[in-house]
């Protein structure tokens, strides 16, 4: 646990760094402000319309998939660190297929995946 | 909990103090010659000058920046959503900070007047009446240390694209929406192949310990690195291919050309922080450059040896200049590359992220335990 409290400890250096440098140029920086400054910028004209439209579904389709794949990571990553001690203590071929049979259904997913099309950004 | 603060003493606090303290001027000091390097080299790359004007060579350029910083107007659009507007940059800012103390940047060395300032604190602390007995003969170049090290690295700098996502949406500008969108899109896509090339060196490694990990990298002469397969040369192929992936998604991971999509500037203007300014922008900025940082960091420790190197058993100071070398290898390289490459369009990035780099990724993790079971 004592390892730790030096995270805490930067976490808060950093924090107040951070919280200070924001009202710093809140304080120190001049004002004017005209409307014209003040809106969105959209390359000088006036914004049209709102900015929080419906965006592609692709984006929420990638998220989906980044879950997906990075929980199969977390199950990999345990399983490579204890590698060298598992294949002195169990059969190297058991250790091996084991993880195969893990990846091998992971592959079947990301052909599935593929095959949907979800890596198409192309396609609308 | 309780046995944790019986276990905390003054001296630890204090200790891990001045070590930050130390640590935050240096990273204060790279990030911004990080920026004044960049300026330079691209200049020579683009056969121009560069900033050369404020001091020698313009070595007094980041200070001249950062007063301006300070003193520009900081521009609150009336469209945006307060609150996040202002957090945005903070949690951009903080976990990237936030990884860097846990790196081990050197062996234990040997602390030069070491004895002599122990003697003094233990003295000047005997007669206030507290009873401390620090030894400063030889100090650890690491700020902190725990055995889940790399996993604690993933997780923060995974946290950062929180802020950016924040920060795009809450601008509420339709430049700042998009950018913030394809820079979470990239990044989510980028780490999936980061974490899965890691899996296939850490077979050989065998531990998440970042200290162990370097200094498991120290035989033939302090160039035994993981990069030409650790404990047995017949790892080599695997290593090559996961410190080549790992090179590309830590790349993208930090939006830097040629993966720099959420900034392209022909099309989103300035990407996720286009409405802001001042000191905000600035932050944003900071943290671009600790998480290239923070990356190269991280193929100098698990790839590059960290700071191995030739007599460095004998020198143990000479661990941080290898240390340096390597890590300023890495910043040179995006530099390099930034002066080269053209940009990636946004389905050619999405493409060779997900049908290129994820099942080379996935192939080598075979290849990596294939070569495992056989040799180790």
């Amino acid at each position: 646990m004592k390892a730790y409290v030096p995270i805490l400890i930067v976490f808060i250096f950093v924090l107040g760094f951070a919280v200070t440098n924001i009202v710093l140029s809140h304080l120190v920086g001049k004002r004017k402000n005209t409307r014209a400054k003040l809106i969105p910028y959209e390359c000088g004209m006036d914004p049209v319309g709102s900015a929080h439209q419906r965006f592609s579904v692709k984006f929420y389709l990638v998220a989906m998939l980044f879950i997906l794949f990075d929980i199969e990571a977390v199950f990999l990553l345990p399983w490579a660190v204890v590698f060298r001690d598992l294949i002195q203590k169990l059969s190297r071929p058991f250790v091996f297929l084991e993880m195969m049979v893990f990846v091998a259904v992971l592959l079947v997913g990301y052909i599935y995946v593929w095959k949907k099309g979800l890596f198409e950004w192309n396609r609308s | 909990m309780q046995s944790l603060f019986n276990s905390l003493d003054l001296q630890f606090v204090l200790g891990s103090l001045i070590k930050i303290a130390i640590f935050w001027i240096f990273i204060m000091l790279v990030v911004a010659y990080m920026v004044y390097a960049e300026r330079r080299v691209l200049a020579v790359i683009q056969n121009r000058l560069g900033p050369n004007r404020v001091g020698w060579q313009g070595l007094l350029q980041p200070f001249a920046d950062l007063i301006k910083f300070i003193f520009k107007e900081d521009l609150v659009p009336l469209a945006v959503n307060k609150a996040l507007y202002m957090m945005a940059p903070v949690i951009v800012l903080v976990p990237a900070m936030m990884v860097l103390i846990v790196y081990p940047f050197g062996p234990e060395v040997p602390l030069p007047f070491g004895g002599v300032l122990s003697q003094l604190i233990n003295d000047l602390t005997a007669r206030v009446g507290l009873n401390w007995n620090v030894d400063l003969r030889t100090i650890n170049l690491y700020i902190t240390n725990f055995n889940v090290g790399l996993l604690y690295v993933f997780a923060m700098t995974s946290l950062g694209v929180y802020g950016i996502v924040i920060g795009g949406w809450a601008s509420n500008s339709k430049y700042s929406l998009l950018g913030g969108l394809r820079s979470s899109a990239q990044m989510i896509s980028y780490e999936l192949a980061m974490s899965l090339s890691v899996v296939a060196v850490l077979i050989q490694i065998g531990t998440l310990d970042l200290n162990e990990i370097a200094r498991g990298q120290g035989d033939w002469f302090g160039l035994r690195w993981n990069i030409f397969g650790g404990p047995t040369l017949a790892m080599l192929p695997s290593a090559l291919i996961a410190f080549v992936i790992y090179l590309i998604s830590a790349i993208a991971e930090t939006n830097r050309v040629p993966f720099d999509l959420p900034e392209a500037e022909t099309e989103l203007v300035a990407g996720f922080h286009t409405e802001y300014s001042s000191l905000k922008f600035a932050l944003f900025f900071m943290a671009e450059y600790v998480n290239m940082t923070t990356v190269s960091v991280l193929a100098t420790t698990l790839f590059l040896g960290g700071w191995q190197g030739p007599f460095v058993e004998q020198f143990p100071w000479l661990g941080i200049v290898y240390f340096l070398a390597k890590v300023f290898f890495f910043l040179f390289l995006y530099i390099w590359l930034r002066g080269t490459l053209p940009r990636f369009r946004y389905d050619q990035l999405m493409n060779f992220g997900w049908k290129i780099l994820l099942p080379v990724a996935l192939f080598n993790i075979v290849l990596a335990s294939v070569l495992g079971v056989l040799f180790l």
